[in-house]
């Protein structure tokens, strides 16, 4: 063939990083810090319900919107954790996980030229989705001194007349940091002033570890501009099984259906009845692993403190976030260096935009033994490190 | 914290003090304070050690015995419990609701002893009507931990 490929597609970028995920990947005996799944398998009784559904032939095609049994049980839990009803015959869409309904909520607003705001760093697929979507992304570079929260001012400064929506990535992958309420509302004038859609990405909203996650769905007149976005992978430790959901307004939720079935037909049914599952018995299974997230979230924070790493405390999913800025390196040669030399791989900053320029981020979906080990290893890198200067 | 405190330690009993504080979130001497406490009030009852004997040379044969009792008056199951439990051998009683009265769990050095403890002591006492002996073949999960099962993390090194 000659014919050349999709422009579109060819001017997305790869990772950033690819270089230093070359080196982790031929390094076999690695500590790695570096996952954004958590480290429990699926609780059994949930397993044991997708096995039970395989059993009893439940094999074929759910409709388009997913399973009524499970949006219902969605609506029940979306109401019963943010105080907002969803209608499970109209409003709510089961997705391929999280990151299906990123990409078709945002098809499904955006016309070609409109501005999408996005904060970074942040998960990697917001941009390319944006641009696969024929969004103009702006970026909005968070600041570690405001915890990576997004600020009213920094909002105001990144509106035009063409910024069509805003997406909300909290709590946060990379950096572990949580939007409360008033920092929500904060926000919530500037969004409506603007008439702005919101793109709320809750996929971590199960873990938070000071107060129960609170969503911008919950303020007044925000529901009808927001497409609230949540899943199974991180609350319930279900990403192999792919499945998410995007809970909005009729109208949105009608055009985003016609994608998915389209593109998709259906998320995998298997899936759909062991996440029934889930919502209906799962509450204690959050509750244990977040209490050992948050053990090690401790754990970590201390350890930081103790080496003298500047490290903000992080209350949302399983991330820390340090800045590495005292040393001189780029992150992505601290990163590379500490693999090489201590043979644990923490994730370069820059890999979830600029504005992670000078931090590492680290995983905690990993054993206390495993973290223990790393520490060590990181105490005796820095160490070495700051002898040199 | 006290919550949270027995589901770490019942896991783990010999976690470090310093380790206990951090994870918690509290100071090393509230940690102190509320073990001290939980010992005295006797919710924690002991720290023992979870040991697979099979991988070990020593032999020993558990037994879980299913006994039927006549309860006492005055006393219900207490006593004729009592008179079986302050047997070093046994190594749990338990009252249990259905078909039989006691569930004796048991541990010796072989299965003729388990057998003569059977005869010869529990079954001669006034209020044992019967019991039935179940030898344990094999022990897959025990106090919640998965026997001889490597657990191996089969994530990619890597993911966003």
């Amino acid at each position: 063939m000659t014919k050349p490929l999709s422009d579109k597609v060819l001017s997305l970028k790869p990772s950033g990083i690819r270089k230093f995920f070359d080196i982790v990947h031929e390094m076999k005996d690695a500590i790695s810090l570096g996952v954004g799944e958590p480290d429990f398998d699926t609780p059994w009784h949930i397993r044991d319900e997708g096995i039970y559904a395989l059993e009893k032939g439940k094999t074929f095609y759910t409709s388009n919107a997913g399973l009524k049994e499970l949006r219902e049980e969605i609506s029940k839990k979306v109401e019963e954790t943010r105080n907002i009803k969803y209608d499970a015959a109209s409003e709510i869409l089961v997705t391929v996980g999280g990151s299906e309904a990123i990409d078709v909520g945002l098809r499904a607003i955006i016309n070609e030229g409109d501005e999408v705001i996005i904060p970074e760093p942040s998960y990697v697929s917001y941009t390319p989705c944006a641009l696969l979507a024929d969004a103009k992304p702006v970026i909005i570079p968070l600041k570690a001194e405001n915890e990576f929260r997004l600020t009213p001012n920094e909002l105001k400064a990144a509106i035009t007349d063409k910024t069509k929506a805003l997406i909300l990535p909290y709590p946060n992958n990379p950096t572990g940091a949580i939007m409360e309420k008033k920092d929500l509302e904060a926000i919530r004038d500037i969004i409506v002033e603007h008439d702005l859609y919101v793109l709320s990405d809750e996929i971590y909203s199960a873990l938070t570890y000071k107060e129960k996650h609170f969503s911008i769905v919950s303020l007044p007149d925000m529901k009808e501009r927001t497409i609230l976005i949540d899943g199974f992978s991180k609350a319930y430790a279900m990403t192999g099984w792919r499945l998410g959901y995007a809970c909005a307004p009729k109208e949105i939720i009608r055009q985003m259906t016609k994608i998915h079935q389209f593109a998709i037909m259906c998320a995998p049914t298997t899936s759909q009845y062991a996440a029934v599952d889930a919502i209906k018995k799962g509450d204690n299974d959050i509750k244990q692993m977040r209490n050992a997230y948050n053990q090690r979230r401790r754990f970590l924070i201390d350890s930081f403190k103790k080496m003298g790493l500047e490290c903000f405390e992080p209350y949302g999913a399983f991330y820390v976030f340090p800045s590495i800025k005292e040393f001189n390196m780029t992150s992505e040669e601290f990163a590379t260096k500490f693999l090489e030399e201590e043979h644990v791989a923490a994730i370069p900053g820059n890999a979830f935009g600029d504005s992670g320029e000078g931090y590492l981020r680290i995983s905690y979906a990993y054993s206390m033994e495993n973290l223990k080990e790393a520490m060590i290893r990181l105490d005796r890198f820095i160490k070495k490190l700051r002898q040199k200067q | 914290m006290r919550e949270e405190l027995l589901s770490v330690i019942e896991r783990n009993s010999r976690i470090p003090l310093d380790e206990l504080a951090v994870i918690l979130g509290v100071s090393k001497e509230a940690v102190i304070d509320e073990l001290a406490k939980l010992e005295k009030e006797g919710v924690i009852c002991g720290y023992h050690t979870l040991i697979d004997w099979e991988k070990t040379s020593s032999e020993k044969v558990n037994a879980l015995i299913e006994v039927r009792v006549t309860p006492q008056r005055g006393q219900g199951f207490d006593k004729i419990a009592e008179r079986i439990y302050n047997y070093p051998e046994v190594r749990a009683v338990y009252l249990i609701s259905g078909g039989y009265d006691l569930l004796v769990t048991l541990e010796e050095k072989s299965l003729k002893e388990i057998s003569m403890f059977v005869t010869d002591k529990l079954s001669t006492l006034d209020s044992v009507l019967s019991t039935a002996t179940h030898f344990i073949l094999k022990k897959y999960k025990d106090h919640g931990t998965i026997l001889g099962k490597k657990h191996v993390d089969e994530r990619e090194i890597f993911t966003p």
